[in-house]
């Protein structure tokens, strides 16, 4: 497993363990569920593509983000409103193409299981994925808090978050000067708390998906309290996944950024290689 | 170099396949199989709710100052047969429901005598499938004294209710709204046949003369201007089989979540 060359370079080359592999199995059924939940959450979306605050809301209720079709003339304007703001979004959000005709529907048809509406199947996928990933969720928590993965590798250390290290964390990763030799066997403060984040982010999906359920509300009264009513967690539902996102985005980019087949070796084999400053002859 | 085409390569093969693959899902959406995997879905949330939900347990019970300003009407806002505007000119006084089918006490009952029996008043609030809520205030008779009176016989496991409006024009019948539900539903304390909503009759968008309020299930379930309520062994024979309308069209049966 080591490779050393020491002659042609003054650094060693080794492979270190990185992902242990409940970590690599929940992370790619992950990748799984959360692919078809956000683009059948897209397609449940577009039957009511509206978000309120509080217990109710419907048509005659004011909602803070909406995305709709406006008549414009002989055709369709696409307008996304959030809170006081208000976009022209023809093309992609509120009218898009289909099949070369323009429709009007909140999210264009390339990014909703199915591409067309039917919002009966969206749920079926959806509901289908839902359980998988809540399972697949359980699982890794309960890894996680068992084998010490949480305390160990994503916990930040007191120090770590600091301003001042922070800070300096932000700058280099600007940089795009990612932490070489020993440093790289740990993750860094700002990928701790990317990671915790987005667990957290993805247990509030969970937990606010529940709370729309009427029969869960009988079950669990209290839920729809911590959130605030019903529709409120419908729309904390969506900008959780809105943040989930953002963060897949991010994620992807540093993959890409920090050593593509290096990271995508480290989720599938385990095995992550790092260059320590080698013995130089 | 090398390694920057490599990262393009990755990007664009990823995205082909990102792309190949939505429109799978499409393909998968309409095989028969497929959708019957998917559908595990639902037979687990069933089996989650009905083991964590206790027969008895309530839906939430607001109080008048929670009320949505508007109830929203959806669906069918006026039956357009004759038959029911002839009923609604009269102010639905010819009007009768019929409960039958596996029963040992068919009955037949008009507004009036309904008006008469016990009543339950309850501020709910009502979850479409699309996503949106609404908070009313339902006046209407617990659905189990009915079945009490009618005394279901041993072998009947189902209620299918009947209803005035044909929500899709269909050459074979099938767009005539119908629902069903258990007897773990149709007995549970909050489950009413409303004829009052907001403190005054039920008013035609939403359901008049009488609808269904089953409080822990989304708003398809509560049928409007029912007709009659059958007890039956099986839906099988009914619409095109899977419960109800919308059921026929793709909806889970158990709208639970």
């Amino acid at each position: 497993m080591v490779t050393i060359d020491a002659d042609a370079r003054p650094a060693t080359r080794i492979l270190v363990k990185r992902h242990a592999l409940s970590v690599r199995i929940t992370h790619w059924i992950n990748v799984l569920c959360l692919s078809f939940l956000i683009l059948s959450g897209l397609q449940i979306f577009n039957a009511h593509p509206a978000l309120y605050w509080g217990q109710y809301g419907a048509d005659a209720d004011t909602p803070f983000i909406a995305i709709e079709a406006v008549r414009d003339g002989d055709g369709l304007r696409g307008v996304t409103t959030i809170g006081p703001v208000s976009l022209t979004t023809t093309g992609v959000l509120g009218v898009s193409s289909y099949n070369g005709q323009e429709r009007a529907r909140a999210f264009p048809s390339w990014l909703t299981i199915p591409s067309y509406r039917d919002l009966g199947m969206g749920r079926y996928w959806h509901f289908f994925f839902a359980w998988l990933f809540a399972i697949n969720g359980a699982v890794y928590l309960v890894y996680g808090f068992i084998s010490g993965h949480f305390r160990r590798d994503l916990a930040p250390k007191l120090e770590e978050l600091k301003p001042a290290h922070i800070g300096h964390e932000i700058i280099t990763h600007a940089r795009l000067d990612f932490p070489k030799g020993e440093a790289a066997r740990r993750y860094n403060a700002l990928q701790k708390l990317a990671y915790l984040g987005v667990v957290v982010l993805l247990a509030l999906m969970v937990l606010t998906g529940l709370t729309m359920s009427p029969g869960v509300n009988a079950i669990v009264p209290w839920l729809v309290d911590v959130f605030g009513g019903r529709q409120s967690a419908r729309t904390i539902h969506f900008i959780c996944a809105t943040l989930i996102v953002a963060f897949i985005i991010v994620h992807l980019v540093m993959v890409l950024l920090s050593g593509v087949w290096n990271n995508l070796r480290s989720m599938v084999t385990g095995r992550y290689a790092i260059r320590l400053e080698g013995p130089r002859t | 170099m090398k390694k920057l085409l490599t990262r393009r390569s990755f990007i664009v093969g990823s995205t082909i396949g990102a792309g190949l693959s939505l429109s799978g899902c499409d393909v998968l959406t309409g095989s028969d199989s497929f959708s019957r995997v998917l559908k595990l879905g639902e037979t687990i949330t069933m089996g989650a709710q009905r083991l964590f939900l206790s027969d008895k347990a309530l839906a939430r019970e607001f109080t008048e100052a929670d009320m949505s300003p508007v109830f929203k009407s959806n669906g069918t806002h006026r039956p357009d047969s004759a038959e029911y505007a002839a009923l609604a000119e009269n102010n639905f006084v010819d009007w009768r429901l019929v409960i039958d089918g596996l029963v040992d006490q068919p009955l037949s009952l008009s507004l009036a005598e309904l008006k008469r029996l016990p009543s339950r008043t309850q501020i709910t609030r009502h979850d479409c499938v699309e996503g949106w809520s609404a908070i009313g205030k339902w006046t209407g008779v617990p659905l189990g004294l009915l079945l009490q009176a009618a005394r279901l016989k041993p072998n009947a496991r189902y209620l299918v209710f009947h209803c005035a409006d044909e929500y899709e024009k269909t050459l074979d019948g099938t767009g005539q709204y119908y629902e069903s539900i258990d007897l773990v539903d149709a007995f549970h304390p909050q489950t009413i046949l409303a004829y009052g909503m907001n403190g005054t009759d039920l008013p035609i968008p939403n359901g008049a003369p009488l609808r269904l309020r089953v409080e822990r299930q989304l708003g398809y379930k509560h049928a409007k201007y029912l007709m009659r309520i059958e007890a039956v062994e099986s839906f099988a024979a009914f619409g095109r089989g899977n419960g109800g309308f919308w059921e026929d069209r793709g909806y889970e049966w158990y709208a639970g979540i």
